[in-house]
């Protein structure tokens, strides 16, 4: 058994500690590419969003490396990602590829369908293995975030032009190379050495700019166009509406972790515009924007797929936030056709706009 | 005076008037529908309405934007789920949220409806909205039941094979009850929304021009819920749409019946479950060999367009079902 798994950003960095642990014979797919997407894109259905079509490239993809079996996450819906194993695996027999899909979602009828998945893949380890694993993988995505965090400060007061990417870079090679916990708290100090030794300026005037929206196209550099690093690099402090760690402490631990911010925070803020959950985490963007503009931030981004239902929801409310607390929103949706040039003139006419509205509100004051 | 309860004529509008209407009248309050959809409904939802959403919701726009002056609450519930473990769409879900925030209109009753837990909160739902009509819980409790019996007899006639329309009529007692058409040029089935299907201006009367080029139209609407649940339950994963059940089961049920010999699957551009029962339906029906159209509707559709692609069709499944040629057309 070769177990592949789709990418999220650094989610390979969690789950291939966490399998590596449990001694699974892990293929990572190659980093997601444009030859990804239009693999995914070619045998993907034509209106399905963009994350579907990414994670069906990225499973042709790990075949050809020689996996066997694919690891991913379900749901029960109202979002179509509940339903994305099914077609996926129905895509790829269609094209000849018979893998194997292992599906953690929550159960139909009992939780002992769930855990049965999690032992066919760990193989027989221990309950404690496990445990031990996940426990692992989690650490390893706070500390991937934690460098994230840093860099995003970072990025838009560096002194030389790339230093910060360029320690990012090797600090999560770091965080990705430890192979024990001991190793990883090693990595975790020296990758905020790392961090902390990239010169900034801070007298240089900074935008704060919340990032909002889907999770996979937050969380994906590729299926984002790297819009953190473009919006660092024009000057912007950034912040984004969802982490993976935060989102494995709401999802799986269910808030246990004290001290992280969770989602529940956000849906009570968006309550006098998105009164009910819409699925994906369309209430969760309308809340973030409500606390990023209470906190004072200069304006807000939002991405996400093309066709994403609870995003839609999300997007017509959102003018309203803007309009009440003053914030300008920028929505940028994101598929195949999207291209580099627009995505970076709309960042720099937003860019632009708040600069230029900071400027005069700092001079009236 | 009577309050005017003014009801949308989309979306779920086709699955539930008749228990809406049943139910207002009998806690006395008149009930006023939306004018049928025109050009200018829809002109009047996309000026509201964001880009990305769906046509079905760029027209429900149009309708609620209808209503205003004529009726003096508008009725739009927030329908999450009609069944135990089952979805309606993340748009019906926040459809009240997004109407809300137009000005000018009148006050929404927006009680939540959802069986996602159990069958019996739907008669907490009524209650919640009875209670702004009368105090009394029996008369809410009778106009509930009788509401929900209406409704049953509203889907016998579409069982029967009446359209929404039809059977509408029928209820009124405008008209007795019609035999079904006869298929003198064999059987299509039509897949698709029934907010789609049904309202003529959207789907470019598909309907009618199918019968007119002298097939036999089926939908969904046609078929038991039993049916449906017998034949979407060969998916591997149960589906967690009503909705999208609704659709599979149909087109797999159709897609086995020796009688229909085309398919037309009828899908909003954009929307999320038809991107996936969509993909689930046309992998089928090319497997089945079954003559299979697939139409895309949006606000810039042609006329011309719909009716090129119906009749190359009609032509495909004529020659088909002669013995001829097997292909599809998207």
């Amino acid at each position: 058994m070769r177990v592949t798994f789709p990418h999220m950003g650094n989610l390979h960095i969690s789950l291939k500690a966490m399998l590596r642990h449990l001694e699974i014979d892990v293929v990572v797919p190659p980093p997601t590419s444009k030859k990804t997407m239009n693999l995914g894109v070619k045998y993907g259905p034509e209106f399905a969003c963009l994350p579907l079509k990414l994670n069906l490239g990225n499973y042709i993809e790990a075949s050809e490396l020689g996996a066997d079996t694919i690891l991913m996450a379900g749901g029960c819906g109202p979002c179509r990602f509940g339903y994305y194993a099914q077609i996926q695996h129905a895509i790829l027999k269609d094209i000849g590829l018979e893998m194997r899909l292992v599906v953690l979602e929550p159960p139909e009828k009992h939780i002992s369908e769930l855990l049965q998945r999690v032992k066919f893949i760990a193989g027989g380890r221990s309950w404690w293995r496990i445990v031990q694993a996940i426990r692992f993988g989690c650490l390893k995505a706070m500390a991937a975030d934690e460098i994230e965090k840093a860099a995003f400060k970072k990025r838009p007061r560096e002194r030389i032009p790339g230093s910060t990417d360029e320690a990012y870079r090797r600090a999560l090679a770091l965080i990705d190379g430890a192979d024990t916990l001991k190793e990883l708290a090693a990595a975790r100090i020296k990758a905020r050495e790392l961090l902390g030794g990239v010169e900034v300026d801070n007298a240089r005037p900074v935008l704060k700019i919340g990032i909002i929206g889907e999770i996979y196209t937050l969380l994906d550099p590729f299926a984002n166009h790297h819009i953190e690093k473009k919006l660092g690099e024009l000057g912007a402090e950034i912040d984004r509406s969802i982490f993976l760690s935060e989102w494995v402490n709401d999802h799986l631990f269910l808030g246990l972790l004290k001290g992280m911010r969770s989602a529940k925070d956000a849906c009570r803020a968006a309550h006098p515009y998105v009164r009910h959950f819409v699925g994906g985490h369309g209430q969760e963007t309308v809340g973030s924007a409500v606390n990023y503009a209470r906190s004072g931030f200069d304006g807000l981004v939002q991405v996400f797929p093309f066709t994403c239902m609870p995003e839609i929801i999300a997007e017509t409310v959102l003018p309203d936030i803007s309009t009440d607390y003053g914030i300008p929103v920028l929505t940028m949706i994101m598929d195949e056709h999207t291209g580099e040039a627009g995505i970076m003139t709309r960042l720099e006419a937003f860019t632009d706009l708040l600069a230029r509205k900071k400027e005069s509100k700092e001079a009236t004051s | 005076m009577s309050p005017k309860i003014g009801i949308p004529r989309a979306l779920l509008y086709y699955y539930y008037y008749p228990l809406w209407r049943t139910f207002f009248e009998e806690l006395g309050a008149e009930v006023i529908v939306s004018s049928p959809s025109t050009k200018e409904v829809l002109a009047r939802g996309l000026e509201k309405a964001v880009d990305e959403i769906c046509l079905p919701v760029k027209i429900a726009y149009g309708h609620v934007l209808d209503l205003a002056g004529k009726a003096d609450f508008i009725f739009l519930p927030r329908i999450v789920s009609v069944r135990r473990r089952e979805y309606i769409c993340p748009k019906f879900l926040g459809f009240p949220d997004i109407i809300r925030r137009i000005g000018g209109l009148p006050p929404l009753l927006d009680v939540n409806i959802n069986l996602y837990r159990d069958k019996k909160d739907s008669f907490r739902s009524a209650v919640e909205v009875g209670r702004l009509f009368t105090g009394n819980p029996l008369k809410i409790w009778s106009a509930y039941r009788r509401a929900v019996k209406t409704n049953k007899k509203y889907f016998r006639l579409l069982q029967l094979g009446l359209m929404p329309e039809e059977a509408l009529a029928v209820l009124e007692k405008k008209v007795g009850k019609k035999p079904p058409l006869v298929d003198e040029n064999g059987t299509v089935a039509l897949i698709g929304h029934p907010y789609i299907l049904h309202d003529p201006y959207i789907s470019m009367n598909i309907t009618g021009r199918l019968r007119s080029m002298g097939a036999a139209v089926v939908t969904a609407e046609g078929l038991s819920g039993k049916t449906i649940r017998k034949y979407a339950a060969r998916l591997p994963k149960k589906l967690f749409w009503t909705l999208g059940q609704r659709l599979i089961g149909a087109a797999y049920h159709y897609l086995e019946n020796s009688t229909v010999k085309g398919m037309v699957h009828v899908a909003a551009f954009g929307c999320g479950l038809d991107s996936i029962t969509g993909e689930l339906i046309e992998r089928r029906a090319r497997a089945a060999g079954m003559p299979f159209l697939n139409i895309t509707v949006d606000e810039h559709t042609g006329e011309a367009g719909i009716i090129t692609r119906l009749e190359a069709f009609m032509d495909m499944a004529g020659w088909k079902a002669g013995g001829r040629a097997a292909c599809s057309i998207r």
